[in-house]
């Protein structure tokens, strides 16, 4: 039992992870049908730019503000210029494989300019321990899971909340009639790019001391996080998170009650049958048929 | 794929035409695993080979001539491995370096053996050099000689009756994990607990709790350094007292530098680390942090090891002679006295396996501690 | 004007073949080796190309089938069995799978394919990983042996080439043929146009299903040529990334393009070896060429092609009609 809680602790924290890359995976899809498939990569750069603003002699929260800045720039609007607005208008397929492309673009470029070692990354989050209801807990597990929480809290005020927020949501239902009734669409859809940017930086922030910096760490990261968000529902924000923590936690159980040779099958398992029976996700609204 | 050819044939027109000149370059060639997952293993590698032949060129080359290398990507793929190998051999290279990986040297050893070329590679699996191929040579022990070094001493010295293994499931872990586990089979320890995990795995919350539940004598882990000290990580968070022991992986710098405090207590054989207390090692490790600026793991050691193979092997013949080539390395002795650059004295069996000292060593306080040398056999 | 277009294609398509025959015969061993890999690597994509391009249907598995026809060939043929046993045991495999596969996520909505097999592809890097006893595990099969074909032996790398080639010859007519059949009308009417394809009587289901299995089917036949081809498997090379390569390579090339595969797996097998001059940045050249040519031009190569020749027409034709215009108005 107590072996239980263990690893439902220890899952949620990795789940939280999942969810925090799964949330920006949702967001691009809602408001520019951007299939990302370099979201692993996107979260694996940060690290790396801020370790190089470092090596330059910086300061760490020099650092974590430029890079910060660097991804919002490089990953925001940089992907949406260069990337994603010359073939949104081509459909979904084309701008998918290119961000395959991206995917492997970006790796071989930190393998090349940076390195193809693991780096080591400082901490934001005290690298102790704590107890909670008996249980060993490490502080960076708990600020993964306390950020995922303010991220949900922050980004569903922002969408119910405010204005932009109504917005945004209009832009993402339907963009058509949002620009009719007056919504700087454009503007929504850069937006999201940037929220994603500085959520994969966040994200980057909090498990590079934990993963370790990488140029292949983003590889497994992006693939748990696409299929938490399938699982989750692939247009809710909240879906995102659910499937998230979900895979995170069902990761850990296989592992400790089905088999570690096919731990990774059992998500996959739970996928199929998520689409089986409910198809829209665990908290998706359903999608109109194509057919 | 025309003009290539064409390029090449330019190439070694151009290369014939300065080998007549005076002491042509001697071709060697390398297929590592420059992309993919055993990036790491093939970077490595390809820089302590770049790392040698600059020391030796700058010296005035091997008899005279200085030594070339080209370097081929296998992405981590047994079936490109076996097409960079192809045209590495059709250029009819004087030795062939590489790959690391254990899977893609079995694919490339018999073209490599048919056409009577030397293949100087990284892999670890016992089984490679087990199948008769006489052009087949390794740069640090093979399974089959650490493990049994490994399985003694947790019988030995740790008296364990039952342990955790802990492997990582590639061609390199499974080795691992298999050689050990009939070790501990012939000295009647029990396997508590066998745990396979994925390469580039990053939560090992369940795999420590199934340790913990299994309470065994002791823990080995056969894990990549990063992987190594993830764990050691979780270990540490979740209490687990037992003795860890692993191999090169779990107790180099790299470890300690990823694993912080965590890495304290854990111990294994090495065979090859730049950690090693001797004092040519110890100048290599430095000479390789300036030129790269990171501290290599084993693979940039394999390289470099490698590159001094060739040179030895071939002053010992006094020519530059690609078919005599394996008849001389096999049962050659090099001595760091006589050759630096092969940093500690090795030999050279039939089969092409190494034989070589090595050490038991353990963390204490993030340094790693010989606790006992391990002589060379013969 | 379309007559001599005809003979201009059918005169290209002669020499491209010859050339594919004559020209290698005097290639190195590697030169044939990267040759063969393109032939198997184009049906895979074939079929692919057959899924997405004219079913409209995006698969994540086309490696994982690649994967089971290549286990199929080598444990069969490592037994001693024929490769063409091992071809057809492939074939009804991943067909089945295929269907199976397909059967419930095309029940709910297209794009939910693309979960499923990219689950699935997952799950069966796994199985040949981890089922030993079936496929050696990560150690892999070894000594996997060349076909005899018709008497001649095909270990030399020259004759297994003419067997690929032979390979590819022969599914492209089946493709051919099927594409022009009623079958392959009725998948591009699903992709142009489901609605209207369901109220002209289609049963669309089962015929993107049909074009789902027949696609994976051909991954397999893709496999039982890459396993003599490199004589040696491990689960590695099936994992996802090979399912990603085929895709970019079917996009690449102009999916829904008879002859897109033929140029998209050239260009995943050659262009990397003709930016190895590059060093270590030739995978990152790759990457930037293929994002370059898909904002340039989504539809892939075969894309660019079309829309110059659509251009043209329409310039021809406009053309026509302005001489039309003109002689109708000073006619009076």
């Amino acid at each position: 039992m107590s072996n239980l809680l263990d690893l439902l602790v220890a899952g949620l924290a990795t789940g939280a992870i999942y969810a925090l890359v799964a949330v920006g995976f949702t967001l691009l899809w809602q408001t520019s049908q951007t299939i990302n498939f370099a979201q692993g990569e996107f979260v694996m750069l940060p690290a790396f730019l801020m370790l190089a603003v470092m090596h330059a002699g910086a300061p760490f929260w020099l650092a974590i503000i430029l890079g910060i800045l660097l991804s919002l720039l490089l990953l925001g609007l940089g992907f949406k210029l260069l990337l994603v607005d010359p073939m949104l208008r081509h459909g979904v397929l084309p701008l998918a494989i290119a961000t395959m492309a991206l995917a492997i673009g970006m790796k071989e470029a930190v393998k090349q300019f940076f390195s193809a070692e693991a780096s080591p990354f400082p901490s934001i989050v005290p690298a102790g321990d704590v107890w909670v209801l008996g249980r060993v807990v490490s502080l960076q597990s708990l600020g993964v899971l306390a950020l995922a929480i303010a991220v949900v809290i922050g980004l569903t005020a922002l969408l119910n909340r405010t204005s932009i927020g109504h917005q945004m949501q209009a832009t993402a239902q339907n963009p058509t009639v949002a620009r009719i009734i007056g919504v700087p669409v454009e503007r929504m859809i850069l937006l999201t790019f940037l929220i994603n940017a500085f959520l994969v930086a966040l994200a980057s922030l909090l498990i590079t001391p934990i993963y370790l910096a990488k140029f292949s760490s983003g590889e497994v990261l992006g693939q748990a996080a696409f299929i938490a968000a399938i699982v989750g529902g692939f247009n809710q924000v909240r879906g995102a998170i659910a499937g998230g923590l979900l895979i995170g936690v069902v990761d850990n159980l296989a592992a400790a009650y089905v088999s570690t040779q096919y731990r990774a099958a059992v998500p996959l398992i739970l996928l199929i049958v998520i689409i089986l029976f409910r198809p829209q996700g665990l908290l998706g609204r359903p999608e109109e048929r194509t057919v | 794929m025309r003009s290539g050819i064409f390029a090449g044939l330019l190439l070694a027109t151009v290369s014939a035409a300065t080998a007549l000149a005076q002491g042509a370059p001697i071709k060697l060639a390398d297929v590592a695993e420059l992309s993919g997952g055993g990036a790491t293993v093939g970077n490595n590698w390809k820089n302590g080979i770049d790392l040698a032949i600059e020391e030796i060129n700058a010296k005035g080359g091997v008899l005279g001539r200085k030594l070339e290398v080209t370097h081929a990507d296998s992405q981590s793929n047994p079936g490109v491995a076996r097409a960079q190998v192809q045209k590495a051999l059709d250029n009819e290279p004087y030795v062939l370096l590489g790959p690391g990986y254990s899977g893609s040297v079995k694919v490339t050893s018999p073209l490599a053996a048919e056409a009577g070329i030397t293949q100087i590679m990284g892999g670890e699996a016992a089984e490679l050099t087990q199948g008769g191929n006489k052009f087949l040579f390794r740069t640090s022990f093979g399974q089959q000689s650490s493990m049994p070094k490994v399985a003694k001493y947790i019988n030995d010295e740790l008296k364990a009756k039952s342990v955790a293994i802990v492997w990582v499931n590639n061609d390199f872990g499974k080795g691992g994990r298999d050689v050990i586990s009939k070790e501990f089979a012939k000295y009647n320890i029990k396997v508590a607990a066998d745990l396979s995990t994925e390469a580039g795995q990053a939560d090992f919350a369940a795999d420590v709790s199934k340790i913990k539940a299994a309470a065994p004598d002791a823990a080995f882990i056969y894990l990549n350094e990063e992987e190594s000290a993830r764990i050691l990580k979780e270990l540490k968070r979740q209490a687990v007292a037992v003795p860890l022991v692993g191999e090169t992986t779990l107790v180099g710098q790299k470890v300690v530098e990823l694993a912080g405090d965590a890495a304290n207590g854990a111990r294994g054989h090495v065979g090859l680390t730049t950690d090693a207390p001797v004092d040519l090692v110890k100048a290599f490790r430095e000479k390789f942090v300036k030129k790269y600026n990171y501290v290599p793991d084993h693979n940039g050691l394999k390289g470099y090891l490698a590159i001094y193979m060739v040179k030895a092997t071939t002053e010992k013949m006094g020519k530059v002679d690609a078919k005599k080539f394996a008849d001389t390395l096999h049962g050659l002795t090099i001595k760091a006295a006589s050759e630096p650059g092969i940093l500690m004295d090795v030999t050279f069996d039939e089969k092409g396996d190494i034989d070589r000292q090595g050490f038991l060593v353990e963390i204490v306080e993030g340094k790693q501690v010989v606790k006992q040398v391990l002589p060379k056999l013969n | 004007m379309t007559a001599i277009g005809k003979y201009w294609r059918i005169a290209l398509g002669v020499a491209v073949i010859a050339a594919l025959i004559i020209v290698p015969m005097n290639f190195n061993r590697y030169g044939l080796y990267i040759l063969s890999q393109w032939a198997v690597m184009t049906i895979a994509a074939m079929g692919l190309n057959l899924t997405l391009g004219y079913a409209g249907q995006v698969s994540l598995a086309q490696g994982a089938f690649v994967g089971i026809g290549a286990y199929a060939a080598a444990i069969m043929t490592t037994q001693g069995m024929p490769l063409i046993v091992a071809l057809g045991v492939a074939i009804v495999l991943c067909f089945a799978i295929g269907w199976i596969l397909g059967y419930p996520a095309l029940r709910v909505q297209h794009h939910y394919l693309a979960f499923v097999t990219l689950a699935f592809s997952t799950l069966a890097f796994l199985v040949f990983r981890n089922e030993d006893w079936l496929t050696k595990g990560i150690y892999g099969i070894s000594n996997i042996p060349r076909p005899n074909v018709l008497g001649f032996a095909t270990n030399r790398p020259l004759p297994f080439y003419y067997f690929c080639l032979g390979s590819l010859g022969i599914v492209s007519l089946v493709m051919w043929w099927l594409i022009r059949s009623p079958w392959g009308r009725a998948f591009v009417a699903l992709r142009e146009n489901p609605v209207r394809a369901l109220s002209l009587g289609i049963d669309t289901r089962r015929y993107t299903l049909m074009a789902f299995a027949i696609g994976s089917a051909l991954g397999g036949v893709a496999g039982t040529l890459y396993a003599p081809l490199t004589q040696y498997i491990d689960p590695v090379p099936f994992n996802l990334s090979l399912s990603l390569d085929l895709l970019m390579m079917v996009i690449v090339g102009g999916s829904g393009f008879f002859f897109g595969p033929f140029l998209g797996a050239m260009i995943a097998v050659l262009l990397p070896e003709w930016l190895r001059f590059t060093q270590g940045y030739y995978l990152m050249l790759y990457a930037v060429a293929v994002m370059l040519l898909l904002i340039y031009s989504p539809t892939g190569i075969l894309g660019i092609l079309d829309r110059y020749l659509t251009e043209r027409r329409t310039k021809a034709a406009s053309a026509l009609r302005a001489v039309a215009k003109s002689r109708l108005e000073t006619a009076p």
